[in-house]
C-alpha cells in the first residue's frame, strides 16, 4: 500500500516535471474549469516561469517520494502527503485568484497535518500552531491584496493585472504590493517572518521537511517574483530596495541563528531562511536594475536568483533527507550526542558532505555558481547613479560576503560534530546506515548538486529565457561557449568545469611529487594525541557549543546569551562538587521585541473588549437600545 | 594552448618552490630583529626533507577526511596558484574565474582543514578549527568589500586586468581610496594567514593557538604537505597583495623575457613586504582571541570607507 | 612598539659569530653538520617534563635565547610529539607522568630518539628511591643519551644532543 502511494507520487512528480519542462522550453497552455468553482472557476496556465517551478516540484518530488519508500514510519499521513504534493503543483500554474488561493491553501492545510505528524508531543503541537498562525496571517495578507487588486482592475485574472498594471495608481499599487508581499514573505521564510521555519521542519518527517524547505518555501519566492517583477509592473525602486534589505537582513540573520544552533534539522531550517535570503537579493537587484532601465543586468540578477532557488531546493533536501536518516540512526536531533558517524553510515556522510560544501558555497559545487552570479549582479551597482542605492547594493554585498564565511563556519560545525571523531552517545555509536531507497535519493540529489556545479554553460540559458520571459526582454546576459560562462561582456567569467579538472589534477600533484621524491609511506596508527591523557573519551571533544562560542562572543549584542550555572554541593563540604549544571542559552530578538509585544498587545486588545461580554442579560438589552438609537440618529 | 600549460607551470613551481623560502626569509628577519642570528631562510626546505622520510602517526580515531584533507589543501592552492596574477596580467586560470572563485578556494581549503581538526577529537583540534572558521568568516566581507573597490575603479573584477589597468594608469592607484583598501587588505592577509597579531605561528602553547592547533596531530609526509600549503597561502595573499595594489612590472606573457621581468619585481615586491611583516610583528604583541573581531571590524571600516571614496568622487 | 625596534636595531645580533670558535660554537657547529648527516638539517624537539622541578627548563629556555640561538642550527622545539624527531626529557619520572611519557614516545612517529636531561632524568637524582617515582627516563621509555648535570648548562646540553645523534647514527 505505502508501496503504492509513493509510487504513485513519483510518477506524479515525473509528469509535472515533464509539463514544467515543457513550459520553460516555452510550451504554453490554459485549463479552464468555470463550472467547477464561483468567482472566474479554476483557471491554469502554463508558462516559462510556472513551469520552472513546476519542474523544480516535480524533480524535488521524486527522490522525497523514493527516500519516503525506504522511511520507517512513511506509512504515516500518505493521503496529506499526495495533498501537499498536488496542491503545490497547483500554484505555479494558478492563473486566476480562487484557484491560486483554494491551491495555497490546500498546502498549507496539508503541510499543517504533515508537522501535526506527531500528536503526542507538546513540541510538535505547538510547532503546528505556530505555523498554522503565521501561514494564515499571511493567506489573510495574500487575500486582501488580492482582492484590492481584484476590484480595482476588475478581474481576478492574473493576466488582466498584468495587462493594466501601469495604468493603476501608484498608492493601489504599493498598497497590493505590500500585503502581497508580506504574504508571500512569510510562506518564504524572510526575516522576521521566519518564526514558523524552525519549528514546522523539523517536526515534520524528514522527506515532508525536505520538500517544505526544497520547495514549499520556494513558492514564497514564486509569488515574491510575480509581485515585484511581473503582475504589477515595473514598480517604483523602494521595491527592489526593500527586497534587498530585508535579503540581506535575512541571509545574515538566519546563518547567526543557525550557528548557535545544536538540533541539527533546526540548523538546516535556519539556513533555509539564509538562502532565501540570497535568493531575494537577486530578486532585489533585479528590481531596481530593471527601474533604471539595465536590462541586461536585470537578467543576471534574476538568472541568478533562479539559479540558488533550484540549487536550494537540490542541497537542501539532500541536506534534510541526511540529517532525516541520521536522526532515524541515532532517534536524536541532537548534534550533542553525535560523533563518528562517518565510519558507522559512510553513504549518508559523503552525500551530507556533498550537501555541506554545496551549501557553504565552495567550488566548484552549485551553490558557488548561483552565489558567483548573485556577487556580479550585486557589484555591477556602479552602473546606477544614485549613491542611496549604491549604499543599499553594497549592504548585500557585505552580508552576502559574510553570510558565506558564516555558513561555511556552521557547516563545519554540522558536519565536524555530527559525523567525526568519536561518538558522543551509545545511540550514535550504535548506528547504522540507512536503507538503500533512502542512499538511492541522497546519491541522486548529491549528483543533482555536482551536475548543477559543473555545468552552469548548459543551465543558465534555460534560467535566461525563462528570466528574459518574465522580464520580456531579449535573453542576452551569457555568453561564452561550453567551457566558460561569460557574464556582462568581459566583466567576468567563469568555468567550473575547468576548475574541477584542475582541482582534480592538482589533487595528483602531491601524490605523484610524494611518491618521485621517495616520500616515506608508512603510516601507523595510534591514539590521538591528548598531552598524554590516559582516559580519552569522547566527553572531551569539542562539542558544537564550544564550536559555536566565539561566534556567540562576537555576536553577543545579537545573541544577548544568558547564563545559568547551578552547581550541587556535597552535603558535608563545599569543595566536592556532586553535579554542575550550566547552560548558556541565546535569545531570539524577533521573539522578545517583535513578537511577544505584538502579542501582548493583541492580548490586552482582546481583554478590553472581553469586557463588553458581562454576562448580563440587562446590559445587552442596553447594547441593543444604544445601537437602536444610534441607527435612528445615523439614519 | 602549450604556451598557456607553460605559463600554468612555471607560475605552480614559482609558488610551490618559492612559498618555503617566503616563509624562510620572514623568519630569519624576524630573528635578526630581536638579535638573534636566526635559521638559514632555506630552513624550510630542510624541514620539509626530513618530515618526508618519517613515518605519520594518524590517530585511530580519524577517518578518510582527516587523511585526504593535506592532499585536497595543497590541490586548492596549487589551483589558486593559478588564479593569481604572480608573474603576468594573464594568469593561466583567468578564464575560469576570478577574485571570488579565490576567496572562496581559500574557504574551500580552511573548510576541509577545518573538519580534520575536529576529526581526531582532541580539544585543541576543536579549538583551532573553530577559532580558524571564525576568523575566516569574519575576514571574509573585508576581502570582497576591498576587491569591489578596486573592481569598480578597473571596471572588471578579473585579477589580471585589475592589475593590468592600473598598471597603465599609474594615478589611478595613486588615490586615497587605494590606499584604504590596501590597508584593510594588509590586515586580512594578516588574519587568513595566521600572522601575527591575530596568531602567533611561532607559539607552543595550545591555549594560544588559532591555525597550529589545527595541525598538531599532523606528522610526517601530511604535515609536509600541510605546512606547504600554509606556507603557499602566505605566498599566494603577499603576491595578491603586492601585485594588486602595487601593480607595476606584470605585463603580457609575450615570452620568457617578461616572465623573468615579472618574476624580478614580485621578488622586489616580496621582499619589501617581507620585511613590512617581519617589523609588524617584531613590534606588536598578539592581540587577545576576542579583540581580533575587532581588528577586523575595522579592517571591514577601512574596506567600507574605500568603496564610499570611490562612489562619491566618481 | 618603536622603543623595542629601536633596541633591536641598537643592539644588532648579539648571538655570538661562529668564526672565532669558542667551545660552543664548535660543539654547535658539530651539531648542525650532525644533524644535517641525519636529519636533513632538521631537528624537532618535543621537551617532556616528566616530573623536574623546572630547573633544566630554564637552561633549555636559555638555548632559545639570543645568545645561545640553537635555532641557528637548524634545531627548533615544537609543540607536539607527532611533529618532533627527539623527545628531551627532564626531571626523574613521577608515577603520573610515567603513563604519558610513555604515551608520548609512542605518539612520536619515526625515527626518533630519546634524551634525558639532568641528574634526575638520568636515575631520579636527589629523588632517587622515593616512593613517588618510577626512576629515571630510562626506566620507561628507551634513552638514547643521557645529559648529566643539575641542572646542565647550555652548553652542556648541546653536546648532549650531538652526542645523541651521533649514537643514533652507529
Amino acid at each position: 500500500m505505502t508501496r503504492l502511494a509513493y509510487g504513485s507520487v513519483i510518477l506524479f512528480g515525473i509528469a509535472a516535471a515533464g509539463l514544467g519542462g515543457y513550459g520553460v522550453a516555452g510550451g504554453a497552455g490554459t485549463l479552464r474549469l468555470t463550472w467547477l468553482v464561483p468567482l472566474g472557476g479554476i483557471e491554469l496556465t502554463l508558462d516559462p516561469l510556472g513551469g520552472l517551478f513546476l519542474a523544480l516540484i516535480g524533480l524535488a518530488v521524486v527522490p522525497a517520494s523514493v527516500y519516503a519508500l525506504g522511511y520507517p514510519d512513511g506509512d504515516t499521513g500518505r493521503f496529506a502527503y499526495f495533498v501537499f504534493v498536488a496542491s503545490m503543483c497547483v500554484v505555479p500554474l494558478a492563473a486566476n485568484t480562487m484557484t491560486f488561493l483554494i491551491a495555497w491553501e490546500l498546502m498549507s492545510l496539508a503541510s499543517y497535518f504533515l508537522v501535526l505528524r506527531d500528536r503526542e508531543s507538546r513540541e510538535s503541537i505547538r510547532a503546528a500552531w505556530v505555523y498554522a498562525v503565521m501561514t494564515h496571517a499571511g493567506l489573510a495578507c495574500l487575500l486582501a491584496g488580492m482582492l484590492l487588486l481584484g476590484a480595482d482592475v476588475g478581474s481576478p485574472r492574473f493576466a488582466d493585472w498584468r495587462a493594466a498594471a501601469s495604468a493603476l495608481a501608484p498608492t493601489t499599487r504599493d498598497a497590493a504590493f505590500v500585503l502581497l508581499a508580506l504574504g508571500f514573505a512569510g510562506k518564504a521564510g524572510v526575516i522576521p517572518l521566519h518564526v514558523w521555519l524552525p519549528l514546522a521542519h523539523p517536526a515534520a518527517p524528514s522527506h515532508v521537511s525536505a520538500l517544505m524547505s526544497g520547495v514549499m518555501i520556494k513558492l514564497g519566492i514564486y509569488g515574491l517574483l510575480r509581485v515585484s517583477l511581473d503582475w504589477l509592473g515595473v514598480g517604483p525602486p523602494w521595491w527592489g530596495a526593500a527586497l534587498l534589505i530585508a535579503g540581506a537582513a535575512s541571509s545574515v540573520i538566519g546563518v547567526l541563528y543557525a550557528l548557535v544552533e545544536h538540533d541539527l534539522k533546526r540548523l538546516l531550517a535556519f539556513h533555509s531562511i539564509e538562502n532565501i535570503g540570497i535568493i531575494l537579493l537577486g530578486i532585489g537587484s533585479a528590481a531596481l536594475y530593471r527601474v533604471a532601465g539595465l536590462d541586461a543586468l536585470a537578467l543576471l540578477g534574476l538568472i541568478a536568483a533562479l539559479y540558488h532557488t533550484v540549487n536550494h531546493a537540490a542541497f537542501k533536501a539532500l541536506l534534510f533527507l541526511g540529517a532525516g536518516a541520521v536522526v532515524h540512526a541515532t532517534g536524536t536531533r541532537n548534534m550533542e550526542a553525535m560523533g563518528g558517524l562517518i565510519k558507522r553510515m559512510p553513504w549518508t556522510a559523503a552525500c551530507f558532505l556533498i550537501g555541506s560544501a554545496a551549501i557553504a558555497a565552495l567550488p566548484p559545487l552549485n551553490g558557488f555558481v548561483s552565489e558567483w552570479l548573485t556577487f556580479l549582479a550585486l557589484f555591477q551597482n556602479m552602473r546606477l547613479e544614485s549613491v542611496g542605492q549604491n549604499l543599499v547594493f553594497t549592504l548585500g554585498i557585505a552580508s552576502l560576503a559574510l553570510t558565506g564565511g558564516l555558513a561555511m563556519a556552521c557547516f563545519v560545525k554540522a558536519f565536524g560534530i555530527t559525523f567525526l571523531a568519536l561518538p558522543r552517545s551509545d545511540a550514535a555509536a550504535g548506528a547504522h546506515e540507512a536503507s538503500p531507497p533512502m542512499r538511492l535519493a541522497m546519491l541522486a540529489l548529491a549528483a543533482a548538486c555536482v551536475a548543477l556545479g559543473l555545468g552552469p554553460t548548459l543551465v543558465v540559458p534555460v534560467f535566461g529565457a525563462v528570466a528574459a520571459a518574465v522580464l520580456r526582454t531579449a535573453p542576452q546576459a551569457t555568453g561564452g561557449d561550453w567551457l566558460t560562462l561569460r557574464v556582462s561582456g568581459e566583466f567576468a567569467s567563469l568555468s567550473t568545469a575547468a576548475i574541477a579538472v584542475v582541482l582534480a589534477a592538482s589533487f595528483l600533484v602531491p601524490l605523484a611529487a610524494l611518491r618521485l621524491v621517495g616520500a616515506s609511506r608508512r603510516t601507523r596508527g595510534y591514539e590521538t594525541w591528548g598531552c598524554g591523557r590516559i582516559v580519552q573519551t569522547a566527553r572531551m571533544e569539542y562539542t558544537a557549543t564550544a564550536f559555536a562560542n566565539p561566534f556567540k562572543r562576537v555576536f553577543d549584542f545579537f545573541y544577548r546569551p544568558t547564563k545559568r550555572l547551578d552547581i550541587e554541593f556535597h552535603p558535608e563540604s563545599r569543595f566536592f562538587v556532586e553535579r554542575i549544571e550550566y547552560e548558556n542559552p541565546t535569545r531570539s530578538i524577533f521573539d522578545d521585541w517583535l513578537y511577544r509585544p505584538a502579542l501582548d498587545l493583541l492580548h490586552a486588545g482582546a481583554r478590553a473588549v472581553g469586557a463588553l461580554q458581562s454576562g448580563s442579560a440587562n446590559q445587552y438589552l442596553a447594547y441593543i437600545l444604544v445601537a437602536l438609537l444610534l441607527m435612528l440618529v445615523l439614519a | 594552448m602549450i604556451a598557456g600549460i607553460a605559463l600554468a607551470i612555471v607560475q605552480v613551481v614559482i609558488v610551490g618552490a618559492g612559498a618555503p623560502l617566503l616563509v624562510g626569509a620572514l623568519r630569519t628577519l624576524k630573528a635578526r630583529l630581536v638579535g638573534r642570528r636566526g635559521p638559514s631562510p632555506w630552513q624550510p626546505y630542510a624541514d620539509f626533507r626530513k618530515l618526508l622520510a618519517k613515518e605519520a602517526v594518524v590517530s585511530t580515531t580519524t577517518s578518510w577526511v582527516f587523511r585526504a584533507t593535506p592532499y585536497i589543501l595543497v590541490a586548492t592552492l596549487l589551483v589558486t596558484a593559478l588564479v593569481v596574477p604572480v608573474v603576468t596580467v594573464r594568469p593561466p586560470l583567468t578564464f575560469a574565474g576570478n577574485i571570488i572563485l579565490l576567496v572562496y578556494l581559500f574557504m574551500l581549503g580552511t573548510f576541509f582543514l577545518a573538519l580534520a581538526g575536529l576529526d581526531a577529537g582532541s580539544a585543541f583540534g576543536g579549538m583551532g578549527s573553530s577559532r580558524e572558521v571564525a576568523v575566516a568568516a569574519l575576514a571574509e566581507p573585508t576581502v570582497i568589500v576591498a576587491v569591489f573597490a578596486l573592481a569598480l575603479r578597473a571596471d572588471t573584477i578579473d585579477l589580471g586586468r585589475i592589475v593590468e589597468r592600473f598598471g597603465g594608469e599609474p594615478w589611478l592607484a595613486a588615490n586615497p581610496a587605494h590606499l584604504l583598501a590596501f590597508a584593510a587588505f594588509f590586515i586580512v592577509m594578516l588574519a587568513e594567514t595566521g600572522r601575527l597579531p591575530v596568531d602567533n605561528p611561532a607559539t607552543h602553547l595550545e591555549l594560544t593557538m588559532i591555525h597550529e592547533a589545527m595541525v598538531l596531530e599532523y606528522s610526517g609526509r601530511h604535515l609536509a604537505l600541510v605546512e606547504w600549503a600554509s606556507a603557499m597561502k602566505l605566498f599566494l595573499f603577499m603576491t595578491l597583495l603586492a601585485n594588486l595594489f602595487v601593480p607595476w612590472g606584470l605585463t603580457e606573457p609575450s615570452g620568457p623575457v617578461a616572465v623573468l621581468r615579472g618574476l624580478l619585481a614580485l621578488t622586489g615586491k616580496l621582499a619589501l613586504l617581507t620585511i613590512a611583516v617581519a617589523v609588524l610583528e617584531t613590534a606588536v604583541a598578539k592581540l587577545r582571541l576576542f579583540r581580533v573581531p575587532e581588528l577586523l571590524a575595522g579592517s571591514f571600516a577601512l574596506a567600507f570607507l574605500s568603496l564610499m571614496a570611490v562612489f562619491l568622487v566618481r | 612598539m618603536f622603543r623595542q625596534l629601536r633596541t633591536a636595531l641598537r643592539t644588532g645580533i648579539v648571538t655570538e659569530p661562529v668564526v672565532p670558535a669558542g667551545e660552543l660554537e664548535r660543539i654547535g657547529e658539530r651539531l648542525a653538520s650532525e644533524v644535517a648527516r641525519h636529519f636533513g638539517r632538521s631537528l624537532a624537539i618535543r621537551q617532556v617534563d616528566a616530573g623536574s622541578c623546572n630547573g633544566c627548563e630554564l637552561e633549555i629556555t636559555g638555548l632559545t635565547g639570543p645568545h645561545y640561538d640553537l635555532e641557528r642550527f637548524g634545531v627548533h622545539f615544537v609543540a607536539s610529539p607527532r611533529h618532533a624527531d627527539c623527545l628531551l626529557v627532564t626531571g626523574p619520572v613521577t608515577r603520573n607522568m610515567a603513563e604519558a611519557l610513555r604515551r608520548t614516545w609512542h605518539a612520536t612517529p619515526d625515527p626518533k630518539f630519546v634524551v634525558a636531561v639532568g641528574d634526575c632524568g638520568r636515575d631520579g637524582g636527589v629523588f632517587r628511591g622515593s616512593y613517588a617515582i618510577v626512576g629515571g627516563v630510562a626506566d620507561v621509555v628507551p634513552v638514547d643519551a643521557v645529559i648529566p648535570g643539575c641542572p646542565p648548562s647550555p652548553a652542556a646540553l648541546l653536546a648532549g644532543l650531538l652526542e645523541a645523534i651521533g649514537r643514533l647514527a652507529r
